[in-house]
């Protein structure tokens, strides 16, 4: 079975997403199967042959890369490069962008698509995947039937075996796609790790009175290399910007670890956190619903614990 | 202007989710507007009297999501389009929409960036692309530049991108493009009286079928643990 996985870059490597989505599929290609990356936005081959890493045979990229991230031309560039390359099953790392691109890119190829899948497929059962539903509640599983298939990951869902191979990297020469919708400006923080790719995070709530004491959640969350996050009434009354904030309405996240500062673990925030592999929490209040589905947690003052831990670290 | 909103019926967010039969066991559960449909409708609400616009409201479901129609009847739309059929799946539910789209000529087509309840975030994609117009999500925020243009944000890893784009466009919404209404009195006793019309579904082959509902499992107890095994607990990360 022959696997397109569309990837991105940044800071010169292959993003953690990305490289899960790789190493996702080589699983289902198998280890006779044929696995093609695509990178749109950059063609800089000494990152991209990296990709073999992961277990793709060949990375595809535009002569002219294509970066600015419009979501009909990355689906018509996907489209024509998975049927010019015969590609079954197209897989995309869950990210703003791939979210928003996949079911036009099913539309075009008259493919099946699932989304947020946290499992490989299962063979036995005709191409049956496991997802998550219910906003992190429940799992239910789909088969799909089409002779092309796509399908977006969640993060973290496989640990990469990674190895020393070099892919062999192409750059296609395909004409300009033009669209109909013009990108004026992109904001982004910078030199922050991010948010949904991060295998940290340490997130901070009400618990934390307001935006001046977020210093030592900025230390502590530089110190072990993770992203910051918020809880949805910090973010909501403009202490942290709308994209750090984790929960039912904002971003879901699933890290190694999750540090909850000042939380108190409202339904709607767990709904966001709650596919964290370890879940801590610091809370003053040792009623707080968070120590119900938390792994580890400490009853305290928040300015006393993060730091005093700071220091410790 | 005409503006549809695409709205789901799903569990409240607060709901303790159960599954009986391979089915979500609805004993008990209240069913809501979507949280992120509930952004857009405010959004086509806000646009009535800023645009001028009328605003249809449109849901795919059988008899019993007619009280969440009303309701959005009741916050502002002015008209109410039920599509009798199971919303079983992403597609099925885009090529339902898709059709009522092309018959009605709309300027706008406004729905939640997903579901809350399968959480697909499929069908602002596939209707925008049935209908070969631009679809974006999530959708920040949405502003008139022109008679036709319209700023747009949204967001991504990160941070948040602004585009320009004409109408007709399809955007999947999130907070913050307006504040949620509530409905008021005079809002709840106009509804009755507003068109809520029921139109049979048309089929759609290949659809994909959720089976084996399980839940997440349960994390055993919590340990409390000191500041000084924390930090060491982190250093294993």
């Amino acid at each position: 079975m022959k696997s397109l996985v569309i990837i991105e870059t940044e800071n010169q490597q292959i993003k953690t997403s990305s490289a899960e989505a790789i190493f996702y599929g080589r699983q289902v290609s198998g280890t006779s199967g044929e696995v093609i990356a695509l990178c749109l936005h950059s063609n800089d081959s000494s990152v991209l042959e990296t990709c073999g890493n992961f277990g793709a045979n060949k990375v595809l990229a535009l002569a002219s890369p294509h970066k600015e991230g419009d979501i009909m031309i990355t689906a018509e560039y996907v489209s024509q490069i998975a049927r010019d390359f015969a590609a079954e099953v197209i897989i995309l790392p869950r990210t703003s962008l791939n979210d928003a691109v996949a079911p036009r890119i099913a539309v075009k190829l008259q493919a099946q698509v699932v989304s947020n899948v946290v499992g490989l497929p299962d063979f036995y059962n005709g191409f049956t995947v496991k997802r998550s539903i219910y906003t992190g509640k429940a799992f239910a599983e789909v088969t799909l039937t089409s002779p092309k298939k796509v399908l977006t990951i969640k993060k973290n869902i496989l640990s990469v075996e990674k190895s020393n191979q070099k892919a062999l990297v192409e750059i296609l020469s395909i004409p300009a796609i033009g669209s109909k919708v013009k990108l004026l400006e992109r904001q982004k923080s910078e030199g922050k790790i991010l948010l949904p790719e991060a295998d940290k995070v340490v997130s901070g709530g009400r618990g934390l009175k307001g935006p001046e004491n977020w210093g030592m959640i900025e230390t502590l969350a530089q110190k072990i290399g993770a992203a910051t996050a918020c809880s949805k009434p910090v973010s909501d009354a403009n202490w942290r910007p709308h994209h750090e904030h984790v929960g039912q309405t904002g971003i879901k996240i699933s890290p190694n670890l999750y540090i909850a500062i000042g939380i108190s673990g409202a339904i709607q925030h767990l709904a966001g956190v709650s596919s964290s592999k370890t879940i801590v929490v610091i809370n003053k209040d040792p009623e707080a619903p968070f120590f119900k589905v938390a792994d580890y947690g400490i009853v305290g003052d928040a300015f006393e614990i993060v730091p005093k831990l700071n220091s410790l670290l | 202007m005409k503006i549809l909103v695409c709205i789901s019926h799903v569990p409240d967010t607060t709901t303790k989710i159960k599954f009986v039969n391979d089915k979500l066991d609805t004993n008990g559960v209240q069913f809501i507007i979507g949280p992120y449909d509930d952004y857009a409708l405010s959004k086509a609400v806000d646009l009535k009297s800023e645009k001028n616009a009328t605003v249809t409201v449109l849901n795919v479901g059988k008899p019993e999501t007619e009280p969440t129609l009303r309701k959005a009847l009741a916050i502002g739309a002015d008209e109410a389009i039920r599509i009798d059929a199971d919303p079983i799946d992403a597609y099925f539910v885009a090529v339902q929409i898709a059709e009522f789209a092309k018959q009605n000529q709309y300027d706008l087509i406004l729905m939640g960036r997903e579901s809350v309840d399968f959480n697909g975030g499929l069908v602002h994609g596939f209707v925008g692309e049935m209908l070969g117009i631009p679809s974006l999500s999530p959708c920040m925020s949405l502003e008139f530049v022109g008679e036709r243009t319209v700023r747009a944000t949204r967001e991504i890893e990160g941070g948040k991108e602004t585009l320009e784009l004409e109408l007709p466009f399809v955007a999947g919404c999130q907070e913050p493009i307006a504040e949620w209404k509530i409905p008021n009195m005079r809002g709840i006793m106009t509804a009755k009286n507003k068109p809520l019309k029921v139109i049979s579904a048309i089929s759609v082959e290949n659809v994909l079928v959720h089976r084996n509902f399980s839940l997440v499992p349960e994390r055993s107890a919590c340990k409390m643990i000191s500041v000084e095994e924390l930090a060491e607990l982190i250093k294993k990360f």
